[in-house]
């Protein structure tokens, strides 16, 4: 702003800080108003859900007399026995999942980073951004075709007398994969690209093996991308529902799960608003995740120039 | 690196540096392979699947069925009629906000910037046991008051106003970090200026000046909200709504084929729209990251 109107800025020394000032006459009076209507919907659309949530997941009202207390019962129960439980699997499976989607997600961007086809990298990468967006039900589908009990797959491969199950712990692993891996290769080929062949050089000049490059140089620089991208990943296999929602049903105790089960009326009188403190607990694990993820996607940019 | 690495073999056996080159090709070609079969296996059994019948042979029963399908045509609408109107709301709330950051107090940054990007930290299923909660207050508080109707209509079956204001939450953070980007290439308090001193109203600004240098990103901020729109399954399924994504799971039972099918329909439909919306901007390299680059957040509404 100021750099298009350097004249703006005439006034020497102690009238320096007043340029700003200055400059800022040139903004219309009211141009704080064509935010008033995006503000005003999150306030209606997103804060009044949240605050009802907040607010379920603390009081409970007697529906007797119709008087509500507040109360840490329904936090409480959320972290006990079948919904601890659920808790507890989501947050296995997701960082199980998003552990395996790093390592395998990073090999294939150093496979395409280090490949000088550059049609290779534009086909894996143009791949990866639309494999990230399929989820949900069409992917539960698609294996449920492949793997599932009478799927192509298992059927020639007779995987049902080997004892496979796509309706397992293990089965979810196999299908979050296929778009965690994706979003992986996304997150880190900038970060990959960011290595310099010079320290590479440099490394090998001074007589580092490939391991010791990795050890004291690579590693390093990639470390933020890494942690960021796994924390990502843990965010998104965390609040996936509909996928396990179409194919487990109950086997594998997942909280979104227990939530959907809640909402749908299956759960004992008075129980209802365990639903809210458990999407409580939900959005408190996802908060942290965004914590950590926000700072180090800032920090890892500084590598993407 | 070529220079040094040809530099090497003087001093040392040139074994060791053959070996340095050639042993990463099998390695990256090992790991192409075996992702390549892990991401392609799923899709081309999907389509055995649903075209051969053991003992029966070929059929493409599967497909032709579609269209006459019981419920398909009017889910599918459903689906479409609510990611237009999600998609005219996001952009209505979101392109205007973000002019104003430019032009307004440098704080409002901040704020639109926090608004936009906390719907990544409720997962769906968390906003609608919360959108429950608040829908429930209809009957139990406002059943007296001309509120109440609001309630009733904004849950009509055949257009769930609530629908799209939840997918309008969910889609904030992909609209947002795409127009952003796509604003910062222009310099809009100069353009406004400009307009306004040629004489254009604040409509005329916005529609002639800036929103044709926002023309990519706007498409991407669209695909990214329609993909996510078809797609969403736990906000419609838990409101007891049917559109597309939850008529393919109620479908599933008795149409084991079918289902699949319409999976790998809706799939290579959304794949088909990503990827000319990849190829929508320039075709120059910078295009596929950034059609990419709106992807790597949890995208609440797949899963």
């Amino acid at each position: 702003m100021t750099s298009a109107h350097p004249s703006a800025a005439p006034a020497p020394g102690a009238a320096a800080p007043r340029a700003g000032g200055r400059t800022r006459r040139r903004r219309p009076p009211r141009a704080w108003l064509g935010a008033l209507p995006l503000l005003v919907f999150a306030g209606l659309c997103f804060g009044l859900p949240a605050g009802a949530l907040l607010y379920g997941a603390f009081t409970r009202t007697d529906p007797a007399s119709g008087a509500t207390e507040v109360t840490g019962e329904h936090l409480h129960r959320s972290l006990q026995g079948p919904y601890l439980t659920s808790l507890t699997g989501s947050v296995e499976l997701s960082a199980l999942n998003a552990a395996l989607a790093t390592v395998l997600g990073v090999l294939i961007a150093q496979a395409v980073v280090t490949s000088r086809r550059g049609t290779l990298r534009g086909a894996v990468l143009t791949a990866s951004g639309v494999l990230a967006n399929f989820g949900g039900i069409p992917l539960a589908f698609a294996f449920v075709a492949t793997l599932g009990i009478s799927g192509v797959v298992t059927r020639l491969g007779h995987l049902d007398t080997l004892g496979w199950n796509l309706y397992s712990f293990t089965g979810l692993t196999v299908i979050y994969l296929y778009f965690l891996i994706p979003l992986m290769v996304l997150v880190v080929v900038p970060a990959l690209d960011g290595l310099r062949p010079q320290w590479r050089e440099a490394a090998r000049n001074t007589g580092a093996t490939t391991w010791q490059f990795w050890r004291h140089v690579g590693l390093p620089v990639l470390a933020p991308s890494l942690l960021g991208g796994f924390v990502l990943l843990f965010g998104s296999a965390f609040a996936a529902h509909a996928t396990a929602a179409a194919l487990v049903g109950g086997s594998v105790p997942l909280v979104t799960l227990k939530i959907a089960d809640a909402l749908s009326g299956n759960v004992l009188v008075g129980q209802e608003n365990v639903a809210l403190a458990l999407s409580l607990d939900m959005i408190v694990i996802a908060g942290l995740v965004m914590a950590v993820y926000l700072p180090l996607q800032r920090r890892s940019s500084r590598w993407l120039h | 690196m070529a220079a040094l690495t040809t530099a090497a073999p003087a001093t040392e056996a040139p074994v060791p540096v053959k070996a340095r080159r050639t042993r990463p090709r099998y390695w990256r070609g090992a790991v192409l392979a075996v992702a390549g079969l892990y991401f392609v296996t799923p899709l081309l059994s999907s389509f055995v699947f649903t075209v051969h019948v053991p003992n029966q042979g070929l059929t493409f029963e599967a497909y032709s069925g579609i269209l006459s399908a019981d419920g398909f045509t009017e889910s599918l609408f459903l689906s479409l009629s609510l990611a237009a109107a999600t998609i005219a709301l996001a952009l209505l709330l979101v392109v205007p906000a973000l002019v104003a950051v430019r032009l307004g107090p440098p704080r409002l940054r901040a704020v639109v910037e926090v608004v936009c990007m906390l719907p990544l930290v409720v997962p769906p299923i968390a906003l609608v046991t919360g959108i429950t909660t608040v829908l429930r207050w209809g009957p139990d508080h406002f059943s007296r008051t001309p509120l109440y109707q609001t309630f009733i209509a904004v849950q009509n079956e055949s257009f769930p106003v609530v629908l799209v204001l939840a997918y309008t939450v969910l889609a904030l953070p992909f609209v947002h970090r795409s127009l952003d980007a796509g604003l910062r290439a222009v310099d809009v308090p100069t353009l406004v200026e400009a307009a306004r001193n040629c004489g254009a109203g604040r409509a005329q600004v916005i529609l002639r000046v800036i929103l044709p240098n926002l023309r990519s990103s706007l498409a991407g901020a669209s695909f990214l909200t329609l993909a996510l729109v078809l797609g969403e399954y736990t906000i419609a399924s838990l409101l007891g709504f049917r559109p597309f994504a939850v008529w393919i799971v109620s479908v599933s039972g008795a149409e084991a084929r079918m289902s699949v099918a319409v999976s790998l329909l809706s799939l290579l439909i959304t794949w088909v729209l990503l990827l000319v919306l990849s190829r929508a901007g320039t075709g120059s390299a910078p295009s596929v990251p950034a059609a990419a680059g709106t992807v790597p957040a949890p995208d609440p509404g797949k899963e």
